[in-house]
């Protein structure tokens, strides 16, 4: 079959070709290191002249995520990228995104922090990502690819999943899957919706007043706080709706398991390979791997709190994961965290070690 | 008596646009937002774009622009209308879309997004009213205010070792090769709202014809800002405002094309 070819090519090339094969209308983005090929992509595939998706290089991050804001007010399926720095520059556009309740991609190729910090790969950024980020109380959907594979899959996923409750989505990718190459089987081409299905799927949107239909107004403001509360209430009770409903998480060897690793992304596949190991030595050890960290797999970290003797947090950061592993286990049985800083990737048989040490 | 009673056919030599709703206003007696509501509302419905116009809103005095004229908008945050206003544009080409920002949002925590969009060559008309203050969070000091001016932030008197100069943001607009018509305008005669209708009429044609983008400035007063009365601020407006501030076209590319 054609559309189930195989290549080989980088993650952040695959959220571009993904991006236009799933009928993506508009990309706004500005080139940061270690992202910058999914803009690269685009602007060599010019989609423009194909499918129709817009391809704008902004000024900077705040103003591609404005475009981002722009473009979500009119049903369209818009999306950006970038890494960490930049994606805290976008913080004010993605609360209000939150707030007007848009639909839109926001995707994150971590590297290290703080400030400029490092080009090199890191998970640093769960807190921004899964605790809101901006100002305000609110949530982004939020996805981890583990692959190249997901990286082209989640692209869809996400664009489903923000529009199906009308808030941004997020995939929280880090440096290490952005750069590695791997064969991929890219998604089957989906046309861009037409003008009548966008107005029929999104009778919210701007799309001027069609038909002499009352106008559309897209914002966050409300001065009257009985207002803004009520709001604030119904964008709540949206999440806890996502957080029953979309959880998505991969067992590893759990079936058996004394100890469990819980990772996401690049650690776990790392987690794997130090299971590996480990078994090897007699160590009965498993993996969770939350595929969305926001809905956090809450369920199921309590459920393994029940049947192991230890859980550890592998992330390639100081300890923010952990934080939610905690609240689920309730002190059931010890949690530990193990991380790399500053870009460093922890090595499999490292990870062992601290399993022993730790339990 | 019903108001068809009232109004007796034939007798009728003037009316608000249909555009702009029932809504009471929250601008206060004698600013310029009201006139160049009525303004934008007529020139849409004459131009029969009612029902394809897309609209952006700031932060500042008209982020309730939305309240007040029957179009579809997007609020956006402050100084971002630009970008959401180039977004749109392009996912949207053929529907009229234009921008309406204060100066405090356009050419200071906007700049930014205003030069490149302008730049880029977007299609779309950004509506700015230079009020040379910072009407909404309580008259305090904006990039455009005169030297000698005094606000909340400069309480005596703007002063260039202290604050630089005034912003001639429109001048710059001009220099620009994506702009098509840069204009500046004023609302505080009758003349002076006949010729600032006709310059956003020009804008908004300018920009469904794709020459480029668009910038009509309206030099304004804000009497509680400028703690003048309506009749008074218009007066110093054209004492002073227009000393540095000077009306008329900057730049028109669009004739000739």
């Amino acid at each position: 079959m054609a559309d189930q070819e195989i290549t080989l090519m980088k993650g952040n090339e695959a959220i571009a070709h993904a991006a236009i094969r799933c009928g993506c209308d508009g990309y706004f983005g500005y080139p940061i290191t270690p992202q910058s090929e999914v803009l690269e992509t685009l602007a060599e595939q010019k989609p423009w002249e194909t499918t129709g998706m817009v391809v704008l290089q902004a000024e900077s991050e705040v103003s591609s995520i404005n475009m981002v804001y722009g473009g979500a007010c009119t049903g369209k399926k818009v999306m950006t990228s970038s890494s960490s720095p930049g994606v805290s520059l976008m913080q004010e556009g993605i609360s209000y995104m939150a707030g007007a309740e848009l639909p839109a991609l926001i995707v994150n190729v971590m590297r290290g922090g703080p400030g400029l910090g490092t080009i090199q790969p890191s998970q640093s950024d769960y807190f921004q990502a899964c605790k809101g980020g901006g100002h305000g109380d609110y949530h982004l959907i939020v996805l981890a690819p583990a692959s190249v594979q997901e990286m082209a899959d989640f692209v869809d996923l996400a664009f489903t999943l923000a529009f199906r409750y009308r808030n941004p989505a997020m995939i929280l990718a880090d440096g290490a899957i952005g750069q590695m190459m791997e064969k991929v089987v890219l998604p089957p081409f989906k046309p861009r919706r037409t003008e009548e299905e966008i107005i029929r799927e999104c009778p919210w949107a701007t799309t001027g007043r069609i038909g002499g239909r009352k106008p559309n107004i897209i914002t966050s403001l409300e001065l009257r706080s009985e207002e803004m509360e009520v709001i604030n209430l119904r964008i709540q009770a949206k999440y806890r709706e996502i957080e029953a409903k979309e959880v998505r998480y991969e067992e590893f060897m759990l079936d058996d398991a004394e100890y469990a690793i819980v990772a996401f992304g690049s650690a776990a596949r790392i987690a794997k390979k130090s299971i590996e190991i480990a078994r090897s030595q007699g160590i009965k050890v498993g993996l969770l791997r939350p595929i969305t960290l926001w809905p956090f797999p809450t369920e199921e970290v309590k459920r393994l709190a029940g049947k192991v003797k230890g859980i550890l947090s592998l992330e390639i950061n100081a300890g923010q994961m952990v934080e939610d592993i905690r609240l689920a286990v309730e002190g059931k049985v010890p949690v530990r965290h193990f991380g790399r800083l500053g870009g460093i990737i922890p090595d499999p048989d490292e990870v062992v070690e601290v399993l022993k040490s730790s339990f | 008596m019903t108001r068809e009673e009232i109004i007796e056919k034939g007798q009728v030599v003037y009316k608000k646009p249909v555009l702009l709703n029932d809504t009471p206003m929250h601008y206060c007696p004698g600013c310029s937002h009201g006139v160049v509501h009525k303004l934008v509302s007529e020139v849409i419905e004459e131009m029969g774009m009612t029902d394809k116009t897309i609209a952006i809103s700031p932060v500042g005095c008209a982020v309730f622009a939305y309240k007040y004229i029957d179009v579809d908008w997007q609020e956006a945050a402050h100084g971002r209308a630009p970008a959401l206003a180039s977004a749109t544009k392009r996912l949207w080409p053929d529907r009229l879309v234009f921008t309406y920002q204060g100066d405090g949002d356009l050419a200071c925590i906007g700049t930014a997004e205003t030069i490149h969009a302008l730049n880029r060559a977007e299609n779309i008309t950004i509506i700015f009213i230079n009020n040379a203050i910072y009407g909404m969070t309580g008259g305090q000091m904006a990039p455009t205010t005169l030297l000698g001016m005094k606000t909340a932030t400069c309480p005596y008197g703007r002063e260039v070792k202290l604050h630089g100069y005034p912003l001639k943001i429109t001048e710059i607009a001009a220099t620009l090769d994506g702009t098509c018509y840069v204009t500046r305008q004023a609302v505080h005669t009758v003349a002076a709202i006949n010729r600032a209708k006709k310059a956003i009429r020009k804008a908004f044609e300018y920009s469904m014809q794709g020459k480029g983008s668009n910038l009509v400035e309206i030099v304004s007063t804000c009497n509680s800002g400028w703690k003048m009365s309506p009749e008074k601020a218009n007066k110093w407006m054209e004492e002073n405002m227009f000393e540095f501030y000077h009306l008329g076209d900057l730049k028109d590319t669009g004739a000739v094309k």
